[in-house]
Formats: C-alpha cells, structure tokens, sequence
C-alpha cells in the first residue's frame, strides 16, 4: 500500500472538526500560514491518526491545523494557519 | 443563491439510524436505505459518520457518502466490502432490515451541489466514488424539467471490471443525451465486444468527455486518492479553474 492511498482530505475531516467547532467546516476557506495558498478545509489533504487528524496544505505540506484528542481533551495546533473564515450560514457555500 | 437550509443541524449527535431495507448493488456493494430519527435532511454529496461498538467496547468508526437525493426522507448509504476491513463487511454482510446502526451527519459543506448552483456538471467517479456524485445526479432527475434542461451533466465513471459498477441499471436508465451523458471506462476487464473505453481516466479522455474551460463546468471528482489527485491535475492542466474543481478523496479503510 503506497502513502498516497493512505491520504484522504478535510471531507473525512468534517465529523470531527464539527466536534471541535459546532460547525459545518469543510466549505470554511484556511490560509496557509507556509504559502499563503487559500482552500477550503475539505480540499486540505488529510493525515488521519488514532490520536486525532492532521490537515495538510496542499501547495506546501504544511501542517495547518492538527487535531488531537486525549484525556478527554481537543487540544489543537493551529500555528500552521493564518487565517480561517467560516461561512456564518451553510447556504451561502 | 436561495438554496434550501438543510443539512447543517446545530449540534452533531449520535442517533440509532433503523435499517430499513438493503439492496445488493454488485457482489461486493450493499445499499443500506436508514430511517434516522430527527433526520433534518441532507444536501448531495454530504455524509454521515458511522459507529460500531463492540461488547468490550471497542470502537470503530467511518463516513459513508449519502447516496438518496435530499429529496428522499430516508438515508441510502452504498457500502463496498473490503474483506479485510472492521466495519465494511459487517455493514455488506450482517446487517439486516430492522437492525439499528449508530450514525452521525449529515457532515459536508464544501463537496456538495445543488441544482440551482448550476452547471454544466461534470462528475467523475472512480469505483465507489460514484455514491455521492448518485445523490447528485438523483437530486438533478427530481428538478423541474426546465431547471433541469438549464443543468446538462456528463458523467465519466471509471470502474475495475463491469461487475463493479454500482448503480448501472439506474445509470442506464437516466442516461438521456445530450442533457445527461454517462461515459463508462473499465481499467481490468470490460465486457465481451465493447467498444468504449477501456484504460485508465487520462487527460485526453476527459478532453473528451468534459467541456471545454470556456464553458465553465462544475466539476465534482470522486474515487481513490490516487485517481482523484490525478483527474484534478488534469482538469488544471485542461484550463478549468481550480474553484470549479471539487474534490473528495476515499480510502481504503473497511
């Protein structure tokens, strides 16, 4: 099994991050604090571990928003992101 | 853009979706029709979470694309067995109608479309990639006709052998050119004198098969990684912009 097929995206994501957030956040648009490239999160490439998620830029790898679970905690690492803007209504995707 | 408020309840929660019926699609895929309570509705191409508990507790968790147009009450959730998966062929195999089934959603924002977004609308799908991209094309078959006639679809599906390929009755049924085109191309073995494509999705089939940029389709791409990363640089490389390129990536998990 090649690495790639182990890649999914930020549409895996969404069950968690709605966890996380209390919103639909796959059609929220990050900007990548590497490249600056800006994209839905549900395009982000998706790392998924048994401790919780990673979602990678796809223009430059970097790790814009992490995701882990543990001892009943969500503890996020958002120092890859330089901006997130949700959609306040999930209309107007 | 007046598209319905569906889909998006404020809170995620768990709810023991009843099976309702179950619908063999190919040897190895399995359509589970859910009646969940509460359900708000859906929009095509989102969904839902599912979760198997074990006696000692263990856990197992996984998204299954929603496969019935919003416009269906119920949940449809097309299943591909993979042998040596935990969840999947409990799902294929076990599960009956009656049975409860712990599911979360609907989930998505960003691959979804609905018919007054427009088109053209292009779908790509690879093996299994094809179920939301049916939640699609069955939301577009309910339009009203002039909606419709407004929003041609072209579908090119990319599948192993002609047992593999999911809906293929239905498929055959909504195939009506030029408003909707479905364009099938086995990478294994195709069936005895075809005459249709027979390889891999490569970029002078989706020449092909597509718009050109100029015409501006909506394009959603479903399948393996590999296929999904591969038609979406391709569709770039044509001249379609990359914000009419939605993409979805399945794994191999089971």
């Amino acid at each position: 099994m090649q690495t790639e097929d182990l890649r999914l995206d930020g549409n895996a994501a969404g069950g968690v991050l709605r966890e996380v957030f209390a919103h639909e956040m796959t059609a929220a648009v990050a900007t990548c604090a590497g490249c600056g490239t800006m994209g839905p999160l549900g395009a982000l490439l998706e790392y998924g571990h048994r401790m919780g998620v990673v979602l990678r830029c796809p223009e430059c790898d970097t790790p814009v928003l992490r995701i882990v679970l543990t001892a009943g905690l969500f503890r996020l690492d958002l120092s890859g992101l330089q901006l997130l803007t949700i959609p306040a209504s999930v209309s107007s995707s | 853009m007046a598209i319905p408020e569906a889909g998006a309840p404020p809170r995620l929660e768990w709810r023991v979706a009843r099976v309702v019926a179950v619908r063999d699609e190919t040897p190895r895929a399995r359509t589970l029709v859910l009646e969940v309570p509460q359900w708000p509705g859906h929009r095509a191409g989102q969904h839902v979470d599912v979760r198997l508990v074990a006696e000692d507790g263990y856990q197992a968790q996984r998204s299954y694309s929603i496969a019935s147009p919003p416009e269906d009450g119920t949940v449809a959730l097309t299943v591909e067995r993979l042998d040596d998966g935990e969840v999947s062929p409990y799902l294929v195999g076990e599960l009956r109608p009656g049975d409860g089934l712990e599911v979360r959603g609907p989930i998505g924002g960003y691959f979804v479309w609905h018919v007054a977004v427009g088109g053209p609308l292009l779908l790509v799908a690879g093996g299994s990639g094809i179920v939301p991209l049916m939640a699609m094309l069955r939301h577009h078959a309910l339009a009203d006709t002039s909606v419709r006639a407004a929003v041609p679809v072209r579908v090119l599906y990319s599948a192993r052998t002609p047992e593999d390929v999911i809906y293929q009755a239905e498929l055959e049924r909504l195939a009506a050119p030029p408003l909707l085109e479905v364009v099938l191309t086995f990478t294994r073995a195709a069936p005895p004198g075809w005459t249709g494509y027979h390889r891999r999705i490569d970029r002078a089939m989706l020449e092909a098969v597509s718009w050109p940029p100029s015409a501006a389709p909506h394009a959603f791409v479903c399948g393996p990684t590999p296929l999904v990363e591969s038609v979406a640089t391709l569709l770039l490389e044509l001249g379609h912009a990359a914000s009419r390129v939605w993409t979805e990536r399945f794994g191999p998990t089971g």
